[in-house]
């Protein structure tokens, strides 16, 4: 019991990193058919970005006294830093190649590539600085009114708007150097985020202790699985963007802006893969690799919870967490003991992380077998289903 | 119509020109250190063919070619460390003896035979292209599902091979610069002037293979299933049988690149198989041109060119440029160099820049002494 009990807990905090990480991810595929290769480096920058935010909380005088509560503060900014480069990268490049999912993936390999190289190369002050001046570039004028905006005076405006929001950037990135020196430098080292007090050791229930960073970690999951469901089923840009998932040009028909969603839900979607950087920023050290580990996981739920269904995204993502904990760690042998001796040295071959995987992807292979377009397919009459 | 009449033809005999004048001039007049990396990129311009053969004509964007060619460089560097396995204890090669293995694992048996090797280089990576190809072409998926698939694919091989240290050296790889063959170390100069030939033969035979398979009906097959692949199955045809056998014979095209690479390079281990290394692939293609077979090649040759010599000069710098030219060569360059270059681009480009005045809107026509078209 307590075993069971204890490998259905790892399973579920493995999926529910995944499952935070593929959110986004899915909901983008769902509405866009994109699959973004960036999605991991966009978590790399959320995980960066909890790292810049504990080492302000610790260096900063005023905010010292608040220092235990750096990761709350993280989990937002990571959102925001993730999402203003999402959006970013749908304004520059994905914009440009709708209808072509292919060379979509090429293209975000290719910004995958200057993220990485991006954060290696250059100091981290200096690009919270450029996250920085890029925010506000890109949201200020939303909130000016649009009287303003049009015409040649417009254009002067919007031109003032991105040369304060450079200038608030260039600041940003000088302040930050000067007040935190581990930040003033280009590093490829990989960097460790120290979990505040209250989140080391464990609970103890029925005796087995529960880790507390992975008990905050399926808290973060929770709750921005509830949020998005809230949002895309509770609000009007939700039901617009679950329009234009069913049917793109139908909505475009009904006067629905499918820019806005497709920049609003690439923005969601950029954003929880912060979220879920500032997750794994907590189980392991960071580097500008740490998106890769994780990225392929998140492919894999994508294909095996099928496009457009949260339920399979989150089952998916639960079961494929349950299995790898289940085999990787050799769990079948330690509930099941007495098995028989040619099956139990097969679960042994496989018991170790990486031949978990090669497990699991052999399992889904075959899954798709039956089910070639996941668990919960969308409904349509299209040919091309 | 004679071949050298259309202007393609022309861009086509020009660039083959320069290719077989590099390959013959190359040997005498680079160092051996240069004429190795050319031979390399000469053997990757091989999986790029393949790459070009399944992406470019039928449409279907594999990341997970890396498989193959790691699959064909093993099979090559097995043979080579059982050929001189001879002088370790228990004759086998003397890794095994690191892991505490005595015995031979089975698997490595048949490689003792050099026909078997030859055979197998192809052969198996074709099967195993083919079986993979099958299970996910005969539940009709594609697009953006079937990469996922292929990526995931890549992954799950390179962690089995990465994590068997007992049977295939692990993380370590397989090692054949210090092998034996035909008397001669592996990685010696004479050796890898001799495989610097075989590449470049290989190439162009690769070429003329490729060639063959779509000037044909099965090539207008393989078009139409990139361009419309429900309306090929309305039309009688079965695209299953159709992709699973142009990715079976890409994924041999990968092994064949794969040992060819390995030799020249002396090792062969699980990097083959990571991802950045199998989308660089498709990339070589991308810009080259994809469809056009001879753009895979110039490709494969020129991108890793440019990459060893940036790489050399500003190591840093070549993420930026790799990662740009991915972004580029998608929205500004989707047809490829050759692609452009045969699409007059260099002609609206010197147009763009006011040099040139005149564009060809319409091919022109040719009329007679009256001044009245031919028909």
């Amino acid at each position: 019991m307590q075993l069971i009990l204890e490998s259905l807990f790892n399973g579920v905090a493995i999926g529910s990193v995944l499952l935070v990480a593929a959110l986004g991810l899915a909901i983008v595929f769902g509405l866009m058919g994109v699959i973004n290769l960036a999605h991991g480096e966009l978590m790399m920058l959320g995980a960066y970005s909890t790292y810049i935010t504990q080492l302000i909380f610790k260096q900063v005088s005023f905010l010292k006294p608040f220092y235990d509560s750096y990761v709350i503060v993280a989990i937002g900014i990571a959102f925001l830093v993730s999402g203003t480069v999402g959006i970013l990268l749908e304004r520059t490049v994905i914009r440009r190649l709708y209808g072509s999912p292919l060379e979509t993936l090429l293209a975000t390999w290719g910004v995958s590539l200057i993220l990485q190289q991006f954060v290696r190369s250059v100091p981290l002050a200096y690009a919270s600085g450029l996250v920085i001046a890029l925010f506000f570039g890109l949201f200020t004028p939303l909130f000016i009114s649009d009287d303003l905006l049009h015409g040649a005076k417009g254009k002067l405006i919007r031109a003032c708007t991105w040369g304060f929001s450079a200038l608030l950037g260039v600041a940003t990135g000088g302040v930050l150097s000067s007040l935190v020196s581990k930040l003033s430098r280009a590093s490829a080292r990989n960097v460790d985020v120290t979990a505040p007090s209250w989140m080391r050791g464990g609970i103890d229930f029925v005796g087995i202790t529960f880790p507390k960073t992975r008990l905050l970690i399926i808290l973060i999951t929770l709750i921005s699985v509830l949020v998005v469901i809230f949002f895309l089923d509770k609000t009007a840009w939700g039901m617009r963007i679950r329009a234009v998932t069913q049917n793109r040009p139908m909505s475009d028909c009904l006067g629905i802006s499918t820019e806005t969603v497709d920049i609003i839900t690439f923005g969601i979607g950029s954003g929880l893969a912060g979220v879920a950087g500032v997750a794994v920023s907590l189980l392991g050290s960071v580097g500008p690799n740490v998106g890769g580990n994780y990225i392929v996981g998140c492919f894999m739920v994508v294909v095996l919870g099928g496009v457009g269904n949260l339920l399979g995204t989150i089952l998916a993502s639960f079961s494929i967490g349950i299995m790898t904990d289940l085999i990787g760690a050799g769990r079948l042998l330690t509930i099941w003991p007495d098995m028989p001796s040619p099956l139990y040295s097969t679960i042994d071959f496989f018991a170790t992380t990486s031949m978990a995987r090669v497990m699991i992807f052999a399992l889904i292979v075959i899954f798709l077998q039956f089910k070639p377009t996941g668990m919960f397919p969308q409904k349509g009459r299209m040919v091309e289903s | 119509m004679s071949i050298f009449s259309t202007k393609k033809s022309w861009i086509n005999l020009t660039i083959w020109v320069l290719l077989i004048a590099l390959i013959i001039a190359a040997p005498s007049v680079l160092p051996v250190f240069r004429l190795n990396l050319l031979g390399r990129y000469l053997s990757l311009a091989i999986v790029a063919l393949g790459v070009d053969l399944i992406w470019g004509f039928t449409g279907m964007l594999s990341l997970g070619q890396g498989i193959f060619f790691a699959l064909g460089g093993y099979c090559a560097a097995m043979f080579l460390q059982l050929n001189s396995a001879g002088e370790f204890p228990n004759g086998i090669p003397e890794f095994f003896g690191l892991y505490g293995v005595e015995k031979l694992p089975f698997f490595w048996e048949p490689f003792k035979s050099s026909i078997f090797t030859l055979i197998s280089i192809w052969l198996i990576p074709a099967i195993i292209a083919g079986l993979l190809g099958y299970l996910v072409f005969r539940n009709r998926i594609k697009g953006v599902y079937f990469s996922i698939l292929t990526q995931a694919a890549l992954l799950v091989f390179f962690n089995f091979f990465n994590g068997q240290q007992k049977l295939i050296n692990g993380t370590n790889g397989l090692k054949t610069d210090v092998t034996q063959l035909f008397g001669q170390m592996v990685g010696s100069e004479i050796m890898q002037r001799w495989f610097f030939w075989i590449s470049a033969v290989l190439v162009i035979l690769a070429w003329f293979f490729a060639r063959w398979i779509v000037r044909d009906r099965f090539g207008n097959i393989l078009i139409g299933i990139r361009d419309d692949e429900a309306r090929v199955r309305f039309t009688g045809y079965n695209p299953v049988i159709f992709k699973t056998i142009i990715f079976s014979i890409a994924g041999g095209l990968a092994g064949i690149s794969g040992a060819l690479y390995t030799v020249q390079s002396g090792i062969v281990s699980p990097q083959f198989m990571t991802v950045p290394f199998s989308i660089e692939m498709v990339v070589w293609v991308a810009v080259g041109g994809r469809g056009t077979l001879l753009g895979a090649i110039l490709g494969a040759v020129l991108i890793n060119y440019a990459k060893s010599l940036v790489s050399e000069a500003l190591p840093a710098s070549w993420m930026f440029i790799q990662g740009g030219l991915f972004i580029l060569v998608v929205t500004a360059l989707p047809e490829g160099v050759l692609g452009w270059i045969r699409k007059d681009g260099p002609k609206k480009l010197l147009f763009l820049l006011g040099i040139n005045k005149k564009l060809e809107t319409y091919p022109s026509l040719e009329v007679n002494e009256q001044g009245e078209v031919k028909s």
